[in-house]
């Protein structure tokens, strides 16, 4: 299935999580997540096992509410799509410190490899700058996915949308914990707030 | 040109009730999808210096936007009317899944006097699908009963983390009336 010139999402995201320092990062439902636990556990990992659509509001959410740290959002081309609208939300609050990738394999690989509406069709760059979202780029080398990396980290000049291509390759799944409460509150800990 | 049926003349004063509740409970984010019942609520939210109101393209990116917000340290809100539960449910997972506060304020549509049948399913499931989702529902039916419905939700929801939805009844709201 993979096709030349397409980038590894591994590689992809280890490259996005390699100087991350404060950055918390949300792992969208599939693929993008346990990409995200193979780069290294963190307790800064926001893995998402169901909510589909719900990654970027949940980063919107914890934009808001920490306006200076570095918020990076990682999903797949599906999960993206299920929540188109919130990329219209977002480029209507405009948080300069939210970032989000879209791990593009134009699949839906955890059911079958079933074709995205991306593979054909949608723009998913076009869609989140229409959408008021201006820093919106496609990325197809490993050196503009080194320069978001690095961008991630300029909290006032978000938000910011990258669409990756990547190769549709089914790797070996590398899982996260599945306890949601506890990746919530290791979030909570480490961002100093006390438990209820 | 919509009207509406039984509200008063003057603009009521319940959505202070709710706009002190909230301001009292340290709420940060208020994400919604406008209803008129909503309005006034709405624009003391916009006007506020320490509340965020933030317009939702659908119902379900408020509920993920409320688990973000908490586990960056802020407390939210969810507005909506009756319809918008039902493009919520999966979304609703999050909450028994991460444990944070989830509040929601819900106009309702489709009871006592409604007009228009097509809001009605919608309307008479609303209760039963925040249970079933494990949301615990209360009521306010008139203006008198808001602060102490408010009160008591809010108290619930924030401190001892139960999910909570006050559904403002179309009594209290008055029914939306359609005039040619």
């Amino acid at each position: 299935m993979s096709k030349a010139n397409l980038l590894d999402r591994r590689q992809v995201v280890s490259t996005l999580l390699a100087n991350r320092k404060d950055v918390v990062a949300i792992g969208g439902l599939g693929a993008s997540t346990n990409d995200m636990c193979a780069a290294g556990d963190h307790a800064r990992n926001f893995y998402l096992w169901g909510g589909m659509g719900g990654a970027a509001m949940i980063g919107l959410g914890l934009a808001l509410a920490q306006p200076k740290l570095p918020v990076l959002v990682i999903t797949g081309d599906g999960e993206m799509l299920m929540g188109l609208g919130s990329l219209a939300t977002i480029g209507l609050q405009k948080p300069s410190n939210l970032s989000i990738a879209v791990l593009d394999n134009e699949a839906y690989g955890e059911t079958g490899g079933q074709t995205s509406h991306t593979s054909a069709a949608a723009d998913l760059v076009g869609v989140a700058r229409a959408c008021g979202i201006k820093d919106s780029q496609s990325i197809s080398t490993m050196a503009e996915v080194e320069a978001f990396a690095k961008a991630v980290h300029d909290v006032s000049a978000g938000p910011r949308f990258a669409n990756v291509k990547i190769d549709s390759a089914n790797l070996e799944r590398i899982l996260p914990t599945r306890d949601g409460t506890y990746i919530l509150n290791r979030i909570r800990a480490d961002l100093g707030f006390q438990p209820i | 040109m919509h009207a509406r049926a039984d509200a008063a003349d003057t603009v009521p004063n319940w959505p202070d009730d709710i706009f002190a509740t909230l301001q009292r409970f340290d709420v940060r984010q208020v994400p919604y999808v406008p209803d008129a019942g909503h309005s006034k609520l709405i624009q003391r939210v916009l006007d506020s210096s320490t509340m965020r109101g933030i317009p939702l393209t659908t119902e379900e990116e408020g509920v993920a936007l409320l688990a973000g917000a908490w586990a960056g340290g802020q407390r939210g809100v969810l507005l909506m009317q009756s319809s918008g539960v039902g493009n919520c449910i999966n979304m609703l997972s999050l909450i028994p899944i991460l444990r944070f506060p989830f509040l929601t304020l819900v106009t309702m549509r489709g009871e006592w006097g409604e007009f228009n049948p097509w809001q009605v399913p919608m309307g008479s499931t609303t209760q039963g699908v925040f249970e079933l989702s494990g949301v615990q529902v209360l009521r306010a039916s008139s203006a008198a009963e808001v602060p102490a419905v408010l009160e008591a939700a809010a108290s619930q929801a924030y401190n001892a983390l139960t999910p909570t939805a006050v559904l403002l009844s179309q009594r209290l709201i008055g029914a939306k009336v359609f005039t040619k």
